[in-house]
């Protein structure tokens, strides 16, 4: 999707009527298109070319990159500071913020900073716990939820207010997105889970990886009945598993990830595993294309990253599309770097 | 003592109960706590609270009570202190992703709010951040304030 009005790498786009935010993951959304977000990995690195290299995986497939903030309780370069360098080229980032690592105070400064620095899409979750990563031995902060943070989010950019009531004098124009879990514990609650986070305040919705089709659709149907399909645009997370042995690690070591016990049976059967697994990945995506309700899709390719160009192409979840990277307009779709 | 948490919250419904009560009871002798002073009641009672709930929920003390949205498990005892359900990491059986030998809060929480009169629309509630400044203090006082619309 081109707009006619597409600025200079890093200037943001005129705010649509209608919309929250200057960014592109809200037009194409809003346009109806399905969308493709993809998470890039932070480096452990200094050095902003990583960064780069990093993204330009993604250029021509992804219409928002999302930077983690210290996924999985890894220490990695911030998510904050991923986002500045993904803005200066002109990519748009969704900047995750989680709860583990900082206090309100921190948080609302760093919303302000990013949507300063371009930022338009902000994911606000509660964060793995500590014991989950490379430094359990570290202090966790949880002062907000996901929820109570949605919550402050939004009055920075209505109300333009702190939580303290101060006032801000411009306030953060950022789409505003949570996570959701349909496949955890306790089932039959997840639904009203995700109806607070949009009564808080949620736009748009990334949920956890979807190796289970059937259970997404009672999910699904479980948010249509009550009234929040057109309320939230979801987006479900999918991304090809390496082999049936990465896929057990996963399933006990990443809190919340649901793998039934057939798909690792079928990884396992495969003669080449990772191909087996970009397979059903594709397959997974193909049958979301088909579901109400399932606005889009969230790779997450950890490892695997090259991967995702080959997947989105071969599961025509963009149909055609080719999203803003820094060389389309340049020479378009060839701006793809494979396959 | 987790066996006691889970007890009360099989008994969610009884403690609701008991808990209006209690209130109903705590804002009638509204005149009394006002005629003491709530500063000067207010370690007495929160010393009363904190054995009673400590007893009954492994209370914390957060100074804000929420027991009536969370079908009558402490949120404050969930590792991340979570106030608006449970994280996207409760672990298979219900267990608690970070204390996995610990049943997750959330989950005793949506047990306990299906025995509630009006449970489940509670739960549904949005609770703010937490006030870190009313920690230790009476929350059974703070209601009688609330109710009555009077100062500290």
């Amino acid at each position: 999707m081109k707009f006619e009005d597409e600025p200079v790498p890093g200037y943001p786009l005129p705010i649509l009527p209608g919309h929250v935010s200057p960014g592109r993951l809200e037009r194409v959304l809003r346009a109806g298109k399905f969308a493709v977000t993809v998470e890039l990995a932070p480096p452990d690195s200094a050095d902003p070319e990583e960064v780069h290299r990093r993204a330009r995986v993604f250029d021509g497939y992804a219409d928002a990159i999302n930077a983690t903030d210290g996924s999985g309780a890894n220490c990695h370069m911030s998510s904050i500071s991923v986002c500045a360098l993904l803005t200066r080229v002109g990519y748009a980032p969704v900047m995750q913020i989680s709860c583990r690592d900082r206090n309100r105070i921190a948080i609302q400064g760093d919303i302000l900073g990013g949507a300063a620095m371009g930022v338009c899409n902000i994911l606000c979750i509660t964060g793995d716990g500590v014991q989950a990563g490379d430094h359990p031995q570290a202090r966790p902060v949880f002062d907000l939820d996901g929820i109570s943070l949605l919550v402050i989010a939004r009055a920075l950019r209505d109300d333009s207010r702190f939580e303290s009531g101060r006032r801000i004098t411009s306030a953060p124009r950022v789409f505003l997105g949570a996570a959701a879990n349909p496949f955890g514990e306790p089932l039959d609650w997840q639904p009203f889970q995700l109806a607070k986070k949009i009564a808080a305040g949620a736009q748009f919705i990334q949920t956890q990886y979807c190796f289970d089709v059937p259970r997404l659709r009672r999910f699904m149907a479980a948010i249509e009945d009550l009234g929040l399909v057109d309320r939230a645009f979801v987006l479900v997370g999918v991304g090809p598993l390496r082999s049936a042995r990465a896929a057990e690690w996963m399933r006990a070591h990443v809190p919340g990830v649901h793998i039934p016990d057939a798909v690792i049976r079928r990884l396992a059967a495969a003669r080449d595993q990772a191909r087996e697994g970009r397979n059903l990945c594709v397959e997974i995506i193909q049958e979301l294309l088909a579901i109400r309700g399932v606005r889009g899709v969230h790779v997450m390719a950890y490892r695997q990253e090259e991967s995702v160009a080959e997947v989105i192409d071969r599961s025509r979840a963009l149909a055609g599309r080719v999203p803003w990277c820094p060389a389309r307009d340049a020479t378009g779709s060839s701006a793809r770097t494979s396959p | 003592m987790r066996r006691m948490r889970q007890w009360s919250v099989r008994h969610a419904g009884l403690l609701d109960r008991w808990y209006r009560w209690l209130e109903a009871a705590l804002v009638g002798l509204a005149p009394l706590w006002r005629a003491i002073g709530h500063r000067r009641l207010d370690r007495p009672a929160a010393a009363v609270e904190r054995a009673v709930k400590g007893f009954l929920f492994d209370c914390r003390m957060c100074g804000q009570c929420v027991l009536g949205s969370t079908g009558m498990s402490c949120p404050m005892n969930c590792p991340k202190r979570l106030r608006n359900g449970p994280c996207g990491g409760v672990r298979a059986g219900g267990f608690c992703e970070v204390t996995p030998s610990m049943k997750c809060v959330w989950v005793s929480a949506w047990e306990g709010s299906r025995r509630i009169a009006g449970g489940v629309e509670a739960m549904r509630a949005i609770q703010p951040a937490v006030d870190y400044r009313q920690r230790g203090s009476s929350s059974w006082l703070r209601e009688v304030r609330e109710k009555t619309g009077e100062r500290a």
